[in-house]
């Protein structure tokens, strides 16, 4: 399979925040907004360079939602920084209606999304949001999978108009996708072309399917892995060609099989392709505080549940 | 310039036509509308006077008006097309499948003059202290307005809004409150006491003025007062009395007109109170 190698651990997060900086150079009219999580977000290097264009709004993640909507009339392109929680089902009324209903250029940047939040536990741990911001119209969702390809993310969604959620995390992890890469929105990103079985991954769960595809390959099965970092538009032509190749299917997502990727790909193949689809997800259930590596493995999102996935989808073709 | 009296004589026609739109529909809002027409009258054409035939979402180079009590938004939809935004034949349409004129303001089907969607209420002071620190950054003197419900000052998002405008001296910025008394469920004393308005915009270290939202020469003069105390370090409240329904004499301080459609009879009775000064639509 192809090798990847991992460049030096580090967390998505402080790729947004390299990339909000680089932004802030670039584009006058970019502004970031946060409440009171400034140095979670990494957003530091940004409201220290940018004073004029940051707005710390306190704890009211209510009030943040709606003045970056406001503020994009007046052709700003407001960032807002918050955890994943608060991001989304704390302010979904304010999202629908200001945000995706209006149309506004607002992008929602999420850190400490789903188990790898680690010891804060369930009440922060959120594993709905894919599913409440997929939901809605007008709405991109992107979660990329390591620092390199979160900053590229960070960057691209600057260029798009129109609402974008981007959702990152807390943790260090492996760095391996290229620094100089392009984001493309809605286009997947193929790591290991594979015959056997298709691996479709999203947010740090992608280094684990490829962890998981090489002992696949050990057991001499072949693997084809795909970073769905854009959830929504999801690029079905390269999960309908990649199915039609293999015809079984394994999601791997740091989320609810409810609403997630997973969902959204056996909506695509009932329709157009149907094949068997194995989901590594959490199965309708809140998290709790621990390790990331040990919360990943208690809720079944672990690389050796990732392999069980795909064996199981092979033993499913007809 | 308008008189008062021709200003008037345009709230009287913006009263026949919410009358006319709300029976039309068979559904809708009169009673906010009808209280606050004397308000948004003086505001577009006699304070705001924005250019409806260069109407741009930006809106950079002139004031803007959030309505965030999305409800009334068949008088802000009158307002609109009298002032020149739209043909006022559209007002036929309001709340009727495919219309620009949604029963609760919309951007999605690019009516002129709206720039934010509402109807979910709590959200509109915030959408408009974002407005307001954009026109700040742009170096664009022109000013924010928003109005308000009294009863949406029970959504908590308001008093977050409320505390930020202050803290950070979004000083660009009029608030209004339409306060009649009342909301769906009754009296807002009965639903929920508001308390002290006055006092408590005070505590959270606003300008405050009030004055009285059915008298032409009172908003007119208040609005005036209003703008001269913007640019002096603080956000300015107007705390708003008005009749809710007024115009119309057994509509007026009545809850059940919050959101009750007139039936022909009843609407045919409202309509010979208030004056034809303009045309129907």
């Amino acid at each position: 399979m192809t090798e990847y190698v991992n460049q030096g651990s580090k967390d998505t997060r402080s790729g947004f925040g390299e990339a909000l900086l680089e932004l802030g150079r670039k584009n006058p009219e970019v502004v970031a907004l946060c409440a009171d999580l400034i140095g979670s977000l990494k957003m530091d290097a940004f409201a220290h360079e940018f004073p004029e264009r940051f707005i710390q709004v306190g704890i009211a993640e209510a009030n943040m939602i709606s003045i970056a909507a406001g503020l994009t009339i007046g052709g700003k392109i407001p960032f807002t920084g918050t955890f994943a929680n608060f991001s989304t089902g704390r302010v979904y009324d304010q999202i629908r209606q200001s945000v995706a209903y209006s149309n506004k250029n607002v992008k929602i940047c999420a850190s400490h999304a789903g188990l790898t939040l680690g010891e804060d536990g369930a009440t922060h741990q959120n594993l709905e949001d894919i599913g409440m911001m997929k939901m809605l119209p007008n709405m991109t969702v992107i979660n990329p999978c390591d620092f390199n390809q979160t900053r590229a993310a960070t960057i691209a969604i600057a260029s798009h108009t129109g609402p974008v959620y981007l959702r990152f995390g807390r943790p260090k992890w492996p760095n391996f996708t290229s620094p100089s890469q392009e984001f493309v929105i809605g286009k997947a990103l193929m790591l290991n072309e594979g015959k056997d079985v298709s691996v479709f991954a999203t947010g740090h769960m992608v280094w684990n399917a490829l962890l998981a595809c090489k002992i696949l390959e050990e057991q001499g099965i072949s693997a084809e892995v795909i970073d769905l970092h854009t959830i929504k538009p999801l690029d079905e032509a390269a999960v309908l060609a990649s199915v039609v190749k293999t015809g079984c299917v394994v999601t791997a997502e740091e989320h609810m099989r409810n609403g997630g990727l997973g969902d959204s790909i056996a909506q695509l193949l009932s329709g157009k392709h149907p094949a068997p689809v194995e989901m590594v997800a959490v199965n309708d259930t809140f998290g709790e505080s621990g390790k990331p590596e040990e919360l990943l493995k208690k809720y079944g999102l672990d690389v050796p549940d990732i392999v069980a996935a795909a064996l199981k989808a092979i033993a499913r073709k007809s | 310039m308008l008189s008062i009296q021709e200003l008037e004589n345009i709230a009287s026609q913006v009263r026949r036509d919410i009358i006319r739109m709300v029976n039309g529909a068979s559904s809708g809002h009169p009673g906010g509308p009808l209280g606050s027409a004397d308000f948004l009258v003086a505001l577009y054409f006699k304070i705001m006077k924005p250019d409806p035939k260069q109407f741009s979402m930006n809106g950079v180079g002139e004031d803007l008006f959030f309505l965030s009590n999305g409800h009334l938004s068949a008088g802000w939809y009158s307002v609109l097309a009298r002032y020149g935004y739209f043909n006022t034949s559209e007002l036929a349409t309001f709340r009727k499948l495919g219309t620009r004129l949604q029963g609760h303001p919309a951007t999605h089907e690019g009516l002129p003059g709206i720039r934010m969607s509402s109807g979910s209420l709590g959200q509109g002071l915030s959408v408009a202290i974002g407005a307001a620190l954009a026109k700040k950054m742009n170096h664009d003197e022109h000013l924010v307005y928003c109005l308000m419900g009294d009863g949406e000052l029970q959504e908590g998002q308001n008093w977050e809004a409320l505390m930020f405008a202050a803290g950070k001296k979004v000083d660009n910025l009029i608030a209004v409150v339409d306060y009649n008394g009342v909301q769906i469920d009754g009296p807002n004393d009965k639903v929920l006491p508001l308390g002290d308005l006055q006092a408590k915009f005070e505590a959270f270290d606003w300008t405050v003025l009030t004055m009285y939202g059915n008298d032409m020469t009172e908003v007119v003069d208040n609005m005036k007062k209003a703008q001269w105390y913007t640019g002096q370090g603080k956000p300015v409240m107007i705390v708003m009395r008005t009749h809710m329904g007024s115009g119309v004499d057994f509509m007026t301080d009545n809850h059940e007109w919050h959101g009750v459609f007139p039936t022909d009879e009843q609407a045919k009775a409202a309509l010979a109170q208030l004056a034809e000064t303009l045309g129907d639509y």
